[in-house]
């Protein structure tokens, strides 16, 4: 999909992920073990299941936070480099930093990294990324003055800055309103277009509307299902007749999956 | 009526005290009234202004060295895991010895001079700030934190833009109450041996009989105390704006 909004030269080499036998406990249950997982380079991966199946720690484990051990093992890169440092992460809350304006909050990564002021050419790509998100009138504005909706653009904003070829997406829109979050939707859609995204989800219609494949996870430990694949490119209409067809067959995987 | 209520409160307490003065019959030099206090500090402003400068000097001493101190001590033990394991517990038993009971060694050691009681307000400052300091170091938000290392951020990286603005609110907090416990530290080294500031002037005036001058210097104790919260908490707040008061009843 062609956009005027997403600069292309923005966009890193799409790089596909694959996961194979991940294994992972947490306080004595086995969330899952020998588990499979393909993230085809450059397209949108949705992934559902019942709360407490261990779609948030499969993310972090691809993500490689602290006591989740044994990532290199399990995931490789189609590139055959490695994943370090090529993943921005976007969750649930905004987790903006009250003490900084928006556009340093874009920049936050730079500052976080090189411990220094980012330089001119990061000042205009946050610029560039800010109006891209409808967020170019509150660059200066603090957090605490945007709403929920205007909140999680900056965070939209912040994860392109980061110009990662992967993008984990851990329910990034469930707090908000149904119309903001069908704005988002088409927004990230359109931003992130060229992005291998992984993006876990309580809501079939967003997985629906976003995905490339969606993929139901079950059972514990948890396997996933087989992945529904839309033929129209996202992001799909809600009342996209696909979309409306693979909703009912989706209900009831998550509904077989929670039992 | 944020500002009316202080002066009611103000004006209500001076009342009472003139009630009291006038029922009980009390002679001067046990409770003299408030109009003999004012009396005694204007007939002689200097040797309030005088005593007084020289305690409000040991309380800001005491707070930059205090602050300074805990600030250091709360970012080492939020760094250094070890520092942490061998200085919280030095810290918690520091404080099972009153303050007050080391005022006559600190004399003893550092003089009937200013230094005695600076060191007095500068440890009575340490704890209050080093404990809130470190307190909202060791709070952070996890997901700022998480965030951070997926923007794969240095553990310094992240106490330097994460862990300590997030912190600065609590170490806001431990500054205000401080403040308010300072003047303690400087006036109970002066009673214990000095020949100046307020506290000296107190007892030395006390042993006298002189009542309504020792009025007169508690009154400019307070109003130094009173000013110098104040002063204080406004520049905690200007600082980090970002933090909203928040009235959860109003809201």
């Amino acid at each position: 999909m062609t956009n005027s909004a997403a600069n292309p030269s923005l966009s890193p080499t799409p790089v596909g992920l694959s996961v194979r036998g991940a294994h992972l406990a947490w306080q004595d249950k086995v969330l899952f073990d020998g588990l499979d997982l393909d993230l085809k380079a450059g397209r949108w991966t949705c992934l559902l299941g019942p709360s407490g199946i261990g779609k948030s720690m499969l993310l972090r484990l691809i993500l490689g936070l602290d006591g989740l051990e044994g990532k290199s093992d399990v995931i490789s890169c189609s590139d055959g480099l490695p994943l370090d440092g090529r993943v921005a992460f976007m969750a649930q809350r905004d987790f903006l930093f009250p003490w900084l304006n928006i556009i340093d909050n874009v920049l936050v990564g730079r500052r976080l990294r090189n411990d220094n002021p980012p330089d001119a050419q990061a000042h205009d790509q946050a610029c560039h990324l800010l109006s891209a998100t409808g967020l170019a009138d509150v660059a200066q504005a603090m957090p605490d003055t945007l709403s929920g909706g205007m909140r999680q653009r900056v965070a939209i904003a912040r994860t392109l800055m980061e110009d990662r070829p992967v993008v984990l997406m851990d329910e990034p829109f469930s707090a908000l309103d149904a119309i903001t979050k069908i704005k988002l939707q088409g927004l990230a859609a359109e931003l992130l277009s060229n992005r291998t995204v992984l993006l876990v989800t309580h809501d079939p219609l967003e997985a629906l509307r976003l995905g490339h494949s969606v993929h139901v996870m079950r059972g514990r430990p948890a396997i996933l299902g087989e992945a529904i694949e839309p033929h129209a490119l996202p992001p799909r209409q809600v009342d996209d007749h696909e979309v409306l067809e693979h909703q009912g067959e989706l209900l009831k995987q998550l509904a077989e999956a929670s039992l | 009526m944020t500002f009316v209520r202080p002066v009611i409160i103000f004006i209500g307490l001076i009342a009472l005290w003139q009630i009291v003065v006038v029922v009980s019959g009390a002679p001067h030099y046990i409770l003299p009234g408030p109009l003999a206090v004012v009396e005694a500090w204007i007939s002689r402003p200097a040797l309030f202004l005088q005593h007084g400068a020289i305690t409000l000097a040991e309380i800001l001493l005491g707070l930059c060295f205090g602050l300074a101190l805990g600030v250091t001590s709360a970012l080492v033990m939020a760094y250094f895991r070890p520092a942490r394991e061998w200085l919280l517990p030095v810290l918690v038993i520091s404080q099972a010895v009153p303050v007050f009971a080391l005022a006559p060694i600190l004399v003893l050691w550092f003089g009937y001079g200013m230094a005695s009681k600076v060191i007095m307000a500068t440890l009575i400052i340490y704890f209050p700030v080093t404990a809130a300091f470190h307190d909202g170091l060791r709070r952070t938000e996890p997901g700022w934190v998480e965030l951070a290392r997926s923007m794969n951020a240095s553990r310094w990286a992240i106490l330097r833009h994460v862990r300590i603005p997030a912190a600065l609110p609590a170490l806001g907090s431990g500054l205000r109450v401080a403040t308010a416990v300072a003047p303690i530290g400087a006036i109970v080294g002066e009673w214990v041996g000095s020949s100046s500031g307020l506290g000296y002037l107190m007892l030395h005036a006390n042993a006298r009989m002189q009542i309504d001058v020792m009025f007169a210097a508690l009154g400019t104790l307070a109003a130094l105390a009173i000013a110098l919260y104040f002063a204080i908490d406004f520049a905690v707040r200007h600082s980090i704006k970002w933090q909203p008061d928040s009235h959860p009843d109003e809201t």
